[in-house]
Formats: C-alpha cells, sequence, structure tokens
C-alpha cells in the first residue's frame, strides 16, 4: 500500500483516515518558530461527505487510499442498484443507493456519470453536469409568457423536480443543471 | 488557500512567466534599497557569508539541504547565516547586517518556500530589548499599514491570556489536557514532548488570536526553547520572535557568548537528532574554536523573514506571489 509523507499532502490526495477513504481539500503548513512544524489539513470523508479537520506533526506517514474517478456510462436501476459500464472496457459496476445518492434523480440511460471507486466498489457518482431530459407533469403551459419571470414546479423523467418558467409544457425537453438544480433551457429534441 | 492560477496575457496557463506580477517584483526591489538605507543610516556594516558551508546546524527542528562534492565531501546549504556572522563579530567587525538566501528542506506552504529571503543583522552592544525596538521600527518602516506601538508580552502571558495555563510551571499533563480539550484536530498526535505540545499550542490556539492590526513581540521563551539565546535571571530565555497575527516575522536573541553554552547546545540538538533517527550533522568547529578564544562580544542578533514582510506590504496571501519563480516553477 502507498504511503504518503506530510510533505506530499496537496489539495486532491486521497488518504486513508480513521479507515475511511478521504480526500484532502486543504493543506497548510504551520512551524512556529524554531519548533515542531505541523501539517493543518482539511480533509472530507469521501464517503460521508463530512469534512474534518486534522492535525499532523510535519514528516508524520499516513496510508493512501485507492481511490480513481472513472467515467462510465449509466445503464439501468434495479431499484437497489444502479449499474454502470466502462466504455471501454465494458466492465459492468452496481452502485448502491448510498453510493449513487443525488444523482439518482439525474439519472438517464446512457448518461456519462464519473464514478468514484474505492478498491474497485463505487463509492460515489456523480452526474453530468448538464443533462436533456423530458417533463412528465406540469401545470398547463401559458402561451407566449416568456418573460421568465414567475414560475412553477416541473417533474422531470427521472424523477427530479426543477423550478420551470410558465410557458413550458409536459412533453418538452430541457436542459438542466444537476449540481445547481436549475432549470437552464428548452432543449430542442 | 490555493494561490491564482499564473496566466500569461492571453490568459493561458505558463509555466514559464514569473508567478509574482511586476508591481511585487519592484516592491521587493524597493524594500531591499529601504532595508538598507535603514542599516546604513544607524551604522551598521553589510557583509555577505558563504550560502554554502562545510558545517550545518544542528538544530533537530530544521531540515538541511546537503550537497556532496568529490573533493569537498559534503556541503550544505544555510538555514541562516547566523555562525558566520557571529565568526566575524568575534573577528572585530562591529555591528552588521546581511540580505541572503536560506534554505530548509521540508518548508512548504502559503508563507514558506524551500528557498527564502532572510534578513540578519547583530547589534553590537544591543540586548534582545533594544533590538526589539529596532526590529518593530524597521518593520513598521517596511509595512506601513501596521498600527504602532507593537505589544509586547512574556510567552507565559501570551499562554495565559489565551489558555489560561501556565506554559513554564503547569505540568506537563496539564498542557496535554489543554491541547487535547482545545484542539480537537489533534486528538491523534502522540503528545510526548513537553516542547512539542507547546509548539501546537502556540500555533493552533494562542498566536492564532495575536491582532492583525499590529505586531506582537512574545518574549521570556522556556529555557528548553532559548536556541542560542542567553538565560535571564529567572531561568528563561532573552529570545523574541515578532508576530503580525498568527505569522511568525523575526526570531531574535540577546546571543548566548560562552563557548560552552554552544557546546552543551549543539550536544543536545544531536542528542535529539539521534533519538529521532535523524541524519548526524557537522557542526561548525571554526564557530567553537573562535568562541573558546574568548566568546562572542555582548550582541543580540534577529532574523526576519523578508517575503513576509513583502506579503504584508503587498497584502499578498501566499508566498508564492511575492517570488518571482517559487519553488514549483524554479
Amino acid at each position: 500500500m502507498t504511503t504518503y509523507s506530510t510533505n506530499e499532502f496537496k489539495s486532491g490526495l486521497k488518504i486513508m483516515l480513521d479507515a475511511d477513504p478521504c480526500a484532502i481539500i486543504e493543506n497548510e503548513f504551520v512551524k512556529p518558530g524554531k519548533g515542531q512544524a505541523f501539517n493543518r489539513v482539511k480533509i472530507r470523508n469521501l464517503k460521508t461527505g463530512r469534512v474534518v479537520e486534522r492535525t499532523f506533526k510535519s514528516g508524520d506517514s499516513v496510508e493512501g487510499a485507492d481511490v480513481i474517478d472513472v467515467e462510465m456510462q449509466y445503464l439501468y436501476s434495479d431499484g437497489e442498484f444502479w449499474y454502470f459500464m466502462s466504455p471501454e472496457t465494458y466492465e459492468q459496476l452496481g452502485a448502491d443507493k448510498t453510493a449513487v445518492g443525488d444523482a439518482a434523480k439525474w439519472l438517464k440511460e446512457q448518461a456519462l456519470c464519473l464514478v468514484t471507486l474505492w478498491n474497485g466498489v463505487p463509492l460515489s457518482v456523480t452526474a453530468p453536469v448538464h443533462v436533456v431530459l423530458k417533463v412528465t407533469d406540469t401545470d398547463p403551459g401559458v402561451r407566449g409568457d416568456t418573460s421568465g419571470g414567475g414560475g412553477k414546479p416541473a417533474t422531470l423523467e427521472t424523477g427530479a423536480v426543477v423550478r420551470v418558467p410558465l410557458f413550458i409544457n409536459i412533453g418538452d425537453s430541457l436542459k438542466v443543471n444537476t449540481q445547481t438544480g436549475e432549470y437552464i433551457a428548452r432543449a430542442k429534441e | 488557500m490555493p494561490a491564482p492560477r499564473n496566466k500569461n496575457a492571453s490568459g493561458r496557463e505558463d509555466a514559464a512567466a514569473p508567478r509574482a506580477r511586476l508591481a511585487a517584483i519592484r516592491q521587493r526591489a524597493a524594500l531591499l534599497a529601504e532595508t538598507r538605507a535603514f542599516f546604513g543610516g544607524r551604522g551598521y556594516l553589510e557583509v555577505e557569508t558563504p550560502v554554502l558551508a562545510r558545517a550545518g546546524v544542528p538544530d533537530a527542528q530544521l531540515a538541511q539541504f546537503a550537497l556532496s562534492d568529490p573533493l569537498l565531501g559534503t556541503l550544505y546549504l544555510q538555514t541562516s547565516p547566523e555562525y558566520a556572522m557571529k565568526r566575524l563579530i568575534m573577528a572585530g567587525s562591529g555591528s552588521i547586517f546581511q540580505i541572503t538566501k536560506a534554505f530548509r528542506q521540508g518548508e512548504s506552504g502559503r508563507f514558506h518556500n524551500p528557498e527564502f529571503t532572510l534578513v540578519e543583522w547583530y547589534g553590537l552592544g544591543y540586548d534582545h530589548r533594544r533590538l526589539i525596538a529596532e526590529a518593530c521600527a524597521l518593520i513598521a518602516q517596511l509595512v506601513v499599514s501596521l498600527e504602532a506601538p507593537a505589544r509586547i508580552v512574556t510567552y507565559r502571558e501570551a499562554f495565559q491570556d489565551a489558555l489560561d495555563i501556565d506554559p513554564i510551571d503547569a505540568p506537563t499533563d496539564d498542557l496535554r489536557a489543554v491541547a487535547r480539550g482545545r484542539l480537537p484536530a489533534a486528538q491523534e498526535l502522540a503528545l510526548d514532548d513537553r516542547d512539542e505540545i507547546l509548539d501546537l499550542l502556540m500555533s493552533h490556539a494562542v498566536a492564532p488570536g495575536f491582532p492583525v492590526e499590529a505586531l506582537t513581540v512574545v518574549t521570556d521563551y522556556p529555557s528548553s526553547q532559548a536556541a542560542l539565546a542567553r538565560l535571564n535571571a529567572q531561568g528563561l530565555a532573552d529570545r523574541f520572535e515578532i508576530y503580525r497575527g498568527p505569522l511568525e516575522l523575526a526570531n531574535g536573541f540577546h546571543e548566548a557568548a560562552r563557548a560552552e553554552e554552544y557546546a552543551s547546545r549543539f550536544a543536545s540538538e544531536a542528542a535529539k537528532r539521534r533519538e529521532r533517527a535523524l541524519p548526524s550533522i557537522d557542526q561548525d568547529q571554526r564557530l567553537l574554536a573562535a568562541l573558546a578564544e574568548g566568546g562572542l562580544p555582548d550582541c543580540a542578533g534577529c532574523a526576519l523573514g523578508f517575503d513576509r514582510v513583502l506579503m504584508l506590504a503587498m497584502g499578498a496571501t501566499h508566498i508564492d506571489e511575492v517570488l518571482a519563480f517559487p519553488i514549483a516553477q524554479a
């Protein structure tokens, strides 16, 4: 297993902490005058998403975490697992509910997602930033109102609910930002 | 906090271009000139000493770059010009100052670059009190935004104000308990060593409370952290550090004078190195030999981190912003 010295700490480095895989967000080297140096580190637990602060003595070593991000195509879900396939190796993997998390409501077949693997097992799934999804339910559209003012909720084919302008109708395809959950524009099919 | 990326005129990243903006490069030149004028006006002689030397510094907290020469053997890049400057003083130089590069392995971060610029000076006949006044005057001249006067507190008072504990007399167990109670992020640290606990508390809980508008000077260090400072009648070190907010800018001593003090402190650092399985360092026999001839004349010395002063003058948040080519681009 790889180990990293605090000298190698930098944002993005994946390490093991309390038996969980973590990513370093911020690393600050502090050294009082002639004394002992420390690394004050902000770390995100990749399983829980929680951010913790931890202080290391400079020169200490920690175990690296075998965490990689791979691009995979979403295939389908059986309700328990969400299945993804590598477009390069055609290898298929199932990600459980915890790993898929909020990404589930944006996933449409064939979407290319970023799947984070820990020791080869999906740890988290990031949906594409922009997706195009069909409206399956919303109040009837107000023709001609393109002001963008006001708005109404619309349910999309994947189950996500977004706020849309009044002129949107059932059956329209919408471009949506999955990170903010916001409507961007009507998409041409 | 990541430094902003280096961009050339077309907005693309460019590893060849200087990291510092031209304004910072000009400001560096202006502050260097001002520093020289400051010391020149006070009767200091500007000197140069070797950056590359046969002997190193035994300090267990410093990692030196060591080079190997086929004829000369191991050579060290200096961590500070202290020993050579003291040899000049013993040879009768009078008060001297130097602006030089120093090198410390493994020190990299928002306020550290492995290669950095030090202003180091020794006032003959000075004690640390007089040197504190002079150092604060220099910093105030270089960083005009600082409010005067500097606040001078003892190491003990600083800990009592921030943590309500006496860092000199409290049992190590009590200090450890305060560290565990105040710093959840440090729970996993062993904290066996008293000075390590003090360093942890100083850097994580005491210094972060220092004001950013003015300088804070900490004096009267525990004897275990005397380095090469004299011990006073209370058994504390006549050593000081100057902070701006939590950032240390300068470190100074009323210098120890006797050869035996140097030899015993070198020996204790060498013992710490052995304990921690750190590489041993060739001691400066020339310094010890010169000291044996009658010791160091009464003087006080100070080292000021010039790049940090420039950062403050520029309002920079990362040392890379004031370096033409920080280590990643060097």
